[in-house]
């Protein structure tokens, strides 16, 4: 077995699992603060990367841009509260996930409406040219000699934003007062009401920072897949990634994430045959998903449904 | 006779704009009184305290007709959360304990109104005095804890948004009878503290042995009001509601008839 070969597999899967944990925390936040669904986080993706690059082909500078569009994405989940979770609050939950299915409909054919449909690429080297990303990969080999793989640059600044947001995210939740009330109203909004937890301004944090999030994953992907409707595809992975990792938490994102990249890269390379030619890995994730959830169906890190007899 | 805390006057609830749930009732809570509402399932207790906690547009459901004041001041659409940061807590039938969260985040989440975490470090040690059992479970999961200690939680969560008024949505509710009475006991204590209790039970006796003012609600009306000693004296209530009647079997026409009587209140 070529060993070399099998450790860039494996960097490859890691780096690619980040993206798919970046777009999978996003789901994440809403599905626990509110037990929703949120069907419409791909469309947030593509609304917030469009509006970014559109303003940039217009000529304004990076950090404006990005500072503009998180504040577009901020109000527009506080305004998703306003109109759509609101008034649908205390009803059944599969009402809610309809309302979603809606908002993403709306927000594909609102981002064409004031954007356009064109495919848009994306040099984030472009603008991060602040000496932080080269565009050439790394030769391994210049710093370990036996091991001759290659890492893009880009892949290795994708996982540090992530794993800090990761990190901003587990502070935010566990020790903040705002995330505590953010857990206990995910758990049971009537008792939250009842305690003197403002319901309303907890949704409208949650879906702002939604949207910052959705900001900044849809900017990492953008870089690799270009900004059009392929990036909602690209949210579909995230799907299977929250099914392994469990979701309702953030780690499990993280951790299913990376399994997913791991998994169907090896998948693609080692058992393509098994399974009947090349191209797998299009569908093993989903693959990989059906199986944990026959032998583990609250995830890897889910919360397990607590009942009293 | 001391200060009105909480005032309700002739209040009608509609739940979906059709089912009428409450059809006036008027109701006093004195500053530091325990005043007990009884009355059968589905007679209006759990409305009445949710028309006064804000909560029932949660339920679809509105105040028709009537006011509630609270220190004199209309709080009829005043919002829950603004109602806690006032003084009045309630505590849900059925604890309605976060079960993901651990006993201390549980508690801990009925601070959120307060700026201050000083003092909500204090609060949390005068909730762990009142309720001695759970300091010993303050890192397991709520969850997994006993019904006793789940209400214990819930009433704690309430305490630590100092409340001057409490409203106790059945303490008694599947517990055991040891429990419910360490649970009223601890109320009792409170109340000597100077917080005042609105508490909606079945179980009759025990809410009135604690209490100083009775209410009993039945479809929707308040039915009979009284001093707490006084009801438990009554003979129809001994018969309807605490099971203890004159010699030999009534017959339940004969009870009915204390009931027809229109109140000469409301």
């Amino acid at each position: 077995m070529d060993w070399v070969y099998l450790i860039e597999v494996l960097v490859g899967g890691l780096l690619s699992g980040v993206m798919y944990s970046l777009v999978a925390i996003g789901f994440v936040l809403i599905y626990k603060s509110s037990g929703i669904f949120n069907f419409a986080q791909g469309t947030m993706l593509l609304f917030a990367s469009l509006t970014f690059v559109k303003m940039t082909e217009n000529g304004i500078g990076f950090w404006t841009a990005l500072f503009i569009a998180a504040g577009i994405m901020v109000i527009f989940g506080v305004a998703t509260e306003r109109f759509v979770i609101r008034p649908l609050a205390n009803q059944n939950l599969l009402a809610l996930f309809m309302a979603t299915v809606g908002l993403a409909t709306f927000q594909e054919g609102f981002s064409q409406f004031i954007w356009d449909s064109d495919v848009h690429g994306l040099q984030m080297n472009k603008f991060l040219d602040i000496g932080l990303l080269d565009p050439n990969p790394i030769f391994m080999s210049d710093h370990i000699p036996w091991l001759d793989i290659l890492i893009p640059q880009f892949d290795i600044f994708a996982s540090l934003v992530a794993g800090l947001m990761i990190v901003v995210l587990a502070f935010f939740f566990q020790k903040t007062k705002t995330g505590l009330s953010l857990r206990a109203v995910s758990d049971d909004h009537m008792a939250a009401m009842a305690v003197g937890i403002p319901l309303q301004t907890v949704w409208a944090v949650v879906w702002a920072v939604t949207g910052i999030i959705a900001l900044v994953s849809g900017l990492l992907w953008a870089e690799r897949v270009s900004v059009s409707f392929t990036l909602i595809e690209a949210v579909m992975k995230a799907l299977p990634v929250i099914l392994i990792g469990g979701l309702t938490s953030i780690p499990g994102a993280i951790v299913g994430g990376l399994v997913i990249g791991v998994g169907e890269k090896l998948g693609e390379i080692y058992l393509a045959d098994v399974f009947g030619g090349q191209g797998i890995e299009l569908w093993f994730a989903y693959f990989m998903a059906l199986m944990f959830l026959v032998v583990r169906p609250q995830g890897m890190f889910g919360e397990k449904l607590i009942e009293r007899v | 006779m001391s200060k009105s805390l909480l005032k309700i006057n002739n209040i009608e609830v509609v739940y979906n704009h059709v089912i009428l749930a409450l059809r006036g009732v008027t109701l006093d809570v004195e500053e530091g009184k325990v005043v007990s509402l009884l009355g059968a399932n589905g007679s209006g207790k759990t409305t009445t305290l949710k028309a006064c906690s804000n909560l029932l547009h949660a339920e679809r459901g509105a105040i028709t007709k009537g006011t509630i004041e609270y220190q004199e001041k209309d709080i009829a659409n005043h919002g829950a959360f603004n109602l806690v940061k006032d003084g009045v807590a309630q505590v849900l039938e059925g604890r309605h304990c976060f079960s993901h969260l651990t006993v201390e985040e549980n508690i801990m989440t009925g601070s959120f109104i307060r700026e201050n975490s000083k003092e909500a470090k204090q609060d949390l040690e005068r909730v762990y005095d009142h309720f001695e059992r759970i300091r010993i479970r303050r890192k397991s999961l709520a969850g997994f804890t006993s019904g006793g200690e789940q209400q214990m939680i819930a009433m704690g969560r309430a305490l630590m948004s100092r409340p001057k008024l409490i409203l106790l949505d059945e303490p008694s509710m599947g517990l055991a009878p040891q429990l419910v009475e360490e649970i009223f006991a601890i109320v009792k204590a409170l109340n000597k503290e100077g917080v005042s209790f609105l508490i909606a039970e079945q179980n009759a006796m025990v809410a009135l042995k604690y209490a100083d003012d009775g209410y009993i609600i039945e479809n929707g009306r308040v039915i009979l009001k009284g001093k707490a000693q006084d009801l438990l004296d009554r003979p129809d209530v001994k018969e309807m509601y605490l099971g203890v009647g004159k010699e030999g079997k009534t017959s339940f026409r004969d009870i009915k008839y204390y009931h027809r009587r229109k109140p000469s209140f409301t």
